[in-house]
């Protein structure tokens, strides 16, 4: 456990926590990423968790940037490859904590497929995946998750592509926790953040953010405060959907039936990569 | 690990085996205790091996999604201070080339097997050939420096195994060792060393003096390691970097920096990096240089041809990079033509012509369709050679 008495303000939490030389952000006004980072922040504040034995990995994007920007052991990555250096890491010392910053592109677009083994083999590590819809750092290209229709410098007359549900890859490849949140409301994702970096095994944490540069203004979300309000009325709380499904009347079912359900979608246990190959050793070590 | 363990896990002393086995015993006398790799023909024996023998010892084998990611698993591994390796063979060492540019550019410890196979693409993956020696070189994107050794037999397959670790450690970079996938295949008979004919080298690190600057360097230009997990907070990019490793990739003078001290870290210490063997190399007309497998075949063929009056000496190039220009270069002062035999349509014999300089005649002889040469055809071009020389 830390030595270091915990934080009690924002400022103090940026003293402790942050890389001062690496002040400021490249981030742009509006963008969620500052939010996520925040709220990892708390998150490892309220579980009083060592710095000095935690890993923050991630790829490349605007997402990426927030390993170096906590002062703690980081890794800046290849294009979508985030998973497999931090599997390499988690494997060769289980002793550390490994958490990972990516986005929607490096982690489900050229990511995909390291995404889905590193699930599949349940390594323990916090994955934080922050989808903004857009290739933002590039400058606003169509992404896995744009929706249809959705206009980007490579999709100027409307993305035609279906985007994915990363989440829900994430839940059929049975990851022990999955969870989904928009920055909106910051109480839940810090706990939800928290949960899952106390998790043994692999934690997905899909954080919904504004891209106001990149994809709000071009599809007609200006300002900041307009993406905020599409999350709004775009999501619902699982809870808040499976009591409406189960007593609302229909027409409140109606209402919220396509809407994008944030919360913990899953919460379960299970063996990690790290623990069973570590039982396998012990049985055929000479 | 425990070396009483490794020494235990590898059996007899004296053994009949496979060059891609010999590959796997010399990682875990060298201390290896992660392995990250995808199956591929002819390279697959090399993980099998390693999955057999790392738990043993208790290190870790993990088979990856592709090399991609077998290459990215061997870089964070080795930050934690694992000593690391994986092995692939055409295929997949075009797959690794992105994330070993990456091991370059942040000074990362590791070894990359490549048993070689026939391409360009799918090619012939049982057949042996040597047509990644110029990929090796400048595979991965940008300016940077590899050191690559090449033995010619399962005892040196072994052997610089080890080295390729030592040289690893030693200057904090990726080696690579390449076979083929007849040397891989091909059985003989294997001594593994005593613990006392080892010599093992680890990479510097740092001795907790002042603060630490992950890559700030002294005149050896290897900046010394402390481990993810120390304490030290150490940021690792790819992204041109500071001493103290944060991104600075707007500056010209800072990348210029950085990129000139990658090469010369390994260029300064060519001689301790470059590994040879001479035949005949006081007493000789022609010269065969070659490298690999070939060169089995060429050695018995200058015996064969000094026996027919033709003076033939001949240089086996151990390290292919970096390229050995000053031997090449002497002995191109002494020779009146080289001959190049290679599994490839001409690789080596670039570097070897620039060394040559036009002092002397330089031959090729090419094959591929994975055959190796016969000792006849390598003979033949010889009394040509002679031929054309009176």
């Amino acid at each position: 456990m830390s030595t270091l008495l915990k934080p009690k303000t924002a400022a103090e939490l940026r003293d402790v926590y942050l890389r001062q030389e690496m002040m400021p952000t490249i981030f742009c006004d509006g963008c969620g990423l500052g939010n996520v980072l925040n709220y990892t922040l708390w998150a490892l504040d309220e579980l009083q968790v060592d710095l000095d034995q935690v890993v923050f990995v991630s790829g490349i994007g605007c997402s990426s940037r927030l390993s170096g920007y906590v002062n703690a052991d980081g890794m800046h990555t290849t294009h979508g490859r985030a998973l497999s250096f931090a599997s390499g890491i988690k494997a060769a010392n289980p002793n550390l904590k490994v958490i990972v910053f990516t986005g929607d592109g490096d982690g489900a677009g050229i990511g995909g497929n390291h995404l889905l083994h590193t699930i599949r083999r349940n390594m323990d590590m916090t994955v934080i995946l922050v989808n903004n819809y857009i290739y933002g750092m590039t400058g606003g290209q169509s992404a896995p998750t744009t929706p249809i229709g959705g206009l980007s410098t490579t999709t100027p007359y409307g993305n035609v592509e279906y985007p994915m549900d990363i989440c829900a890859l994430a839940l059929a490849l049975e990851a022990p926790y999955v969870a989904r949140w928009t920055v909106n409301q910051p109480y839940p994702p810090i706990k939800s953040i928290a949960q899952g970096i106390a998790k043994r095994g692999f934690a997905l944490i899909e954080m919904l953010v504004p891209c106001p540069t990149a994809y709000g203004g071009r599809n007609g979300l200006k300002g900041v405060e307009a993406i905020w309000q599409w999350y709004r009325e775009n999501t619902v709380l699982l809870d808040d959907f499976e009591h409406i499904m189960e007593f609302g009347t229909l027409e409140e079912q109606e209402e919220i039936k396509h809407k994008l359900k944030v919360g913990v979608l899953r919460d379960t246990e299970r063996e990690s990569f790290e623990e069973r190959w570590a039982k396998l050793v012990e049985q055929v070590k000479l | 690990m425990d070396r009483a363990l490794i020494r235990r896990a590898l059996g007899d002393k004296v053994q009949f085996i496979q060059g891609d086995d010999a590959c796997a015993y010399g990682a875990l006398l060298a201390g290896c205790n992660f392995f990250a790799g995808y199956p591929i023909t002819p390279a697959t024996e090399v993980a099998e091996q390693m999955s057999i023998l790392l738990p043993l010892v208790g290190g870790c084998y993990i088979q990856m999604e592709d090399e991609i990611a077998s290459m990215g698993a061997l870089v964070g591994a080795s930050w934690t201070g694992a000593k690391t390796m994986t092995s692939t063979s055409g295929p997949g060492f075009s797959l690794m080339q992105e994330n070993l540019g990456y091991a370059i550019m942040t000074e990362t410890p590791c070894v990359v097997v490549n048993v070689q196979r026939s391409g360009p693409s799918t090619g012939q993956p049982t057949m042996g050939a040597y047509g990644d020696m110029m990929q090796a070189r400048w595979g991965t994107h940008g300016d940077h420096e590899i050191i690559m050794l090449c033995p010619a037999s399962i005892q040196e397959s072994l052997d610089l195994t080890i080295v390729a670790f030592n040289l690893s450690e030693q200057f904090r970079t990726p080696v690579l060792l390449f076979i083929d996938g007849e040397l891989g295949h091909m059985r003989e008979r294997l001594v593994i060393p005593d613990e006392d004919e080892l010599e093992l080298v680890e990479r510097p690190m740092f001795n907790g003096q002042g603060k630490y600057l992950p890559f700030a360097t002294d005149a050896s230009l290897v900046p010394t390691f402390a481990p993810f997990g120390s304490g030290h907070r150490t940021y690792v990019t790819g992204l041109t970097h500071n001493e103290q490793g944060l991104p600075r990739s707007s500056s010209a003078e800072i990348h210029d920096k950085l990129v000139r001290r990658l090469a010369d870290k390994i260029n300064n210490h060519r001689d301790q990096i470059i590994r040879y063997e001479e035949f005949y190399a006081d007493d000789c007309d022609i010269a065969i240089i070659t490298y690999g497998i070939t060169a089995r075949t060429c050695r018995d063929v200058v015996e064969q041809a000094r026996s027919k009056g033709i003076k033939v000496g001949m240089l086996r190039l151990i390290t292919i990079w970096p390229f050995p220009d000053d031997t090449v270069a002497r002995w191109s002062e002494c020779v009146q033509a080289i001959l190049v035999p290679e599994m490839n349509l001409g690789q080596m014999i670039h570097p070897i012509r620039e060394a040559v300089a036009g002092r002397c005649k330089v031959a090729p002889l090419f094959r591929i369709g994975g055959e190796i040469h016969t000792p006849v055809e390598i003979l033949t071009a010889l009394e040509e050679l002679q031929c054309q020389l009176c």
